[in-house]
C-alpha cells in the first residue's frame, strides 16, 4: 500500500513535464495538422489546402527553389567536407582538437550574423566585391548577393561547419591495417578509396547529407534576413502566411507546414536508418 | 608521406580561412571609420562600439533576451531533472517514449512549430500571443534536446540507477539519495546542457520574429532591424554576440572533458 502511494507520488512529479509537453509541443502540432484539413477562415473540412499548395504555381516554385536551394548547399558542403574531414583526421591529438573547436565554434555562426557577415564581404560595396573590381574580375565582382546563387553561398557556409563534425567521426571506420594490404596487395590510393573507403563511410555520408538538406530545408533566418519575405522558399512562405503584412491564413500555412515537417521526418529518418547501418559496421 | 601531409595541411587551411574570412571581415567592419572605397578600412575606431553599449534600444534588448532565455533556462532545469532522473531510475521502460517526445524539437523547424503555437493561442480558452510566455513555451521545448542528452548522459556515465539503490539500501530516503548522491554527480552535465541550451536561445531569431516580434525586441531583432541603418553598429553587435558564444562553448568544452577525465 505505502509503496503504490509512492508510486503515485512520483507520477505526480512528471505532471509539470507532461502538460508542458503537451501545451506547447503536442497541442501546437496537433493544431496544425488539423487546421491544414480545414477550408479557409476555418471553415469546413477537406483536403483543400493541400490542392491549393500542390496545384498553385507560386507555392510549387516556393517549394522547388527550397529543395534545389536544400539539394546544391548539402552537396557542396559534402564535398568540401569529405576532404576536409579527412584531412584533420591526419594531423596529431592536440591540432586535430583545435580545428575540430574552430569548426564548431563556425558552426554557431548562421541565421541573422551570418546574412550580415555575408552583407560585408559580398554586398554591393563588399570587401570581396570591391577587390574582384580593382582586380578586374568583373565576373566575380557583379555577383548578386541577393541573388539565387548569393543565396546558395550563405548556404554553404552554415553548411560545411556541420558537415564537418558529423563526418569526422565516420572516416574512423576505416583502420589503417586495411590501407597497408591494400597497399601491400598493389592497390593505388584511388583504388583503395573506390573499393574500400569509400563504400565503408557511404552510409556516414548519406546520413550527414540528409542532416543537412533537412537543416537547409527548414533554414528561416539566413534566407529572411537576407531578402525578407521577397524570397520564394517554402519555410519563407510559411512564415509569410501566418504572420506576415498580408492577412494571415493559418490553414494554408498549416498545409505547407505539414509538407515540409514530411520532408524534414523522411530525412531524419534516412539519417537514423544510415546511422544504424554505420554502428553495425563499426561494432 | 611528405607531399601528402602538405596536402591535408593546405586542405585544413584552405577550409579554416573559408571559415573565418566572414568573421574576420565583421570585426575589421565594427572597429573601421570608413570601408567603402578601399580594400582594407581607412581608419580604425572603437566609436561604434562605444555607442552601441550607451544605446539604451541595444541595453533593452540585451535585458529582454536575457529575461525570456533565463526563465525558458529555469524552468526546464528544474522540470527536466526531476522528470529525467524519475523516468531513468524507476519508470526506465518509458525512456524510450520521453525520448521521442524530446528529440522531436530537432525534426521540427522554427517556422513550422509557430504555426500551430500562433493559431492555438491567438484564440480560445488562453490567449497568450504576443506574450512572452508564449515564447518561453516554445523555447522550453527547443532547449528539450540539450537538456535531455547532457542529463541523461551524466546520469549515465555515474550509473544512476545502482546509486540511488545502494544509497536506499543504506537507508536514505528518495529526496535524500537524489540531493546528496545523484545531483552533485550530475551537476557538470546540467551546467554543459544549460549552457549549451542559452548558446542556442540567445541567437534565437525564427520564433522571437514570428511569436512576438512586434512587442518586444529581442537582440536578433535588434539586430535586424539596426542592419539597414548602421552596418558598423551591427557589426559590433556581431563581435559581441560572437565573443559570448566563444566564451560558453570554451567553458562547455571545459566542463565535458573534465568531466570526462574524472569518470575514468
Amino acid at each position: 500500500m505505502k509503496s503504490r502511494k509512492r508510486h503515485l507520488w512520483l507520477l505526480f512529479s512528471l505532471l509539470p513535464f507532461a502538460l508542458l509537453v503537451i501545451c506547447f509541443q503536442i497541442l501546437p502540432l496537433f493544431t496544425m495538422v488539423a487546421e491544414s484539413f480545414r477550408g479557409d477562415g476555418g471553415v469546413g473540412w477537406g483536403l483543400d489546402q493541400y490542392t491549393k499548395a500542390l496545384t498553385s504555381k507560386y507555392y510549387l516554385i516556393g517549394l522547388k527553389n527550397s529543395l534545389v536551394i536544400s539539394l546544391c548547399s548539402s552537396a557542396v558542403g559534402i564535398v568540401v567536407a569529405l576532404f576536409a574531414a579527412y584531412s584533420i583526421t591526419r594531423f596529431s591529438r592536440r591540432v586535430r582538437d583545435f580545428l575540430l573547436m574552430l569548426s564548431n565554434m563556425t558552426s554557431n555562426f548562421s541565421g541573422v550574423p551570418l546574412a550580415f557577415a555575408y552583407i560585408i564581404i559580398l554586398g554591393s560595396n563588399g570587401l570581396f566585391t570591391l577587390l574582384f573590381k580593382q582586380l578586374g574580375w568583373t565576373t566575380l565582382a557583379s555577383i548578386d548577393l541577393f541573388s539565387w546563387f548569393g543565396l546558395v553561398c550563405v548556404y554553404v557556409y552554415f553548411q560545411v561547419p556541420l558537415a564537418i563534425l558529423l563526418l569526422y567521426p565516420t572516416y574512423y571506420g576505416i583502420s589503417e591495417q586495411w590501407r597497408e594490404s591494400a597497399a601491400l596487395l598493389g592497390a593505388s590510393t584511388a583504388q583503395f578509396w573506390r573499393f574500400i573507403g569509400l563504400p565503408v563511410i557511404l552510409p556516414g555520408v548519406v546520413g550527414t547529407f540528409s542532416i543537412l538538406f533537412a537543416n537547409a530545408m527548414g533554414a528561416y533566418a539566413t534566407a529572411y534576413a537576407l531578402v525578407g519575405s521577397n524570397y520564394n522558399l517554402i519555410a519563407i512562405r510559411i512564415g509569410a502566411l501566418v504572420a506576415g503584412d498580408v492577412a494571415a491564413r493559418p490553414e494554408l500555412a498549416g498545409a505547407l507546414a505539414v509538407l515540409l515537417a514530411i520532408t524534414m521526418v523522411g530525412a531524419m529518418l534516412i539519417n537514423e536508418w544510415m546511422m544504424r547501418r554505420v554502428r553495425r559496421e563499426l561494432g | 608521406m611528405k607531399p601528402n601531409k602538405a596536402f591535408h595541411g593546405s586542405v585544413a587551411t584552405l577550409v579554416m580561412f573559408y571559415l573565418f574570412v566572414p568573421l574576420i571581415a565583421t570585426f575589421l567592419y565594427s572597429i573601421a571609420t570608413d570601408w567603402y572605397r578601399t580594400i582594407l578600412p581607412e581608419g580604425y575606431t572603437l566609436a561604434w562600439y562605444q555607442e552601441l553599449f550607451t544605446d539604451p534600444r541595444f541595453l533593452q534588448a540585451l535585458q529582454r533576451t536575457l529575461v525570456v532565455c533565463l526563465i525558458a533556462i529555469f524552468i526546464s532545469v528544474g522540470v527536466m531533472v526531476p522528470t529525467i532522473f524519475i523516468v531513468t531510475v524507476y519508470f526506465s521502460k518509458w525512456d524510450r517514449v520521453l525520448q521521442g517526445l524530446v528529440m522531436l524539437p530537432y525534426a521540427i523547424p522554427g517556422v513550422v512549430a509557430a504555426v500551430g503555437l500562433i493559431k492555438l493561442y491567438s484564440s480560445g480558452p488562453i490567449v497568450l500571443s504576443g506574450s512572452i510566455w508564449l515564447l518561453v513555451g516554445a523555447y522550453f521545448v527547443i532547449v528539450l534536446p540539450y537538456m535531455y542528452q547532457g542529463i541523461r548522459n551524466s546520469m549515465r556515465t555515474i550509473d544512476a540507477i545502482r546509486l540511488v539503490e545502494a544509497a536506499e539500501l543504506l537507508g536514505a530516503s528518495r529526496m535524500q539519495a537524489f540531493w546528496k548522491v545523484i545531483f552533485p554527480n550530475i551537476l557538470t552535465g546540467i551546467i554543459v546542457s544549460t549552457l549549451l541550451s542559452f548558446s542556442t536561445l540567445f541567437g534565437e531569431f525564427v520564433l522571437a520574429n514570428l511569436l512576438v516580434g512586434g512587442h518586444y525586441e529581442t537582440m536578433q531583432i535588434y539586430l535586424i532591424r539596426r542592419m539597414e541603418e548602421s552596418g558598423h553598429l551591427t557589426s559590433a553587435i556581431v563581435v559581441t554576440y560572437f565573443i559570448l558564444l566563444f566564451v560558453l562553448s570554451g567553458v562547455v568544452m571545459r566542463l565535458g572533458k573534465s568531466s570526462k577525465e574524472g569518470s575514468r
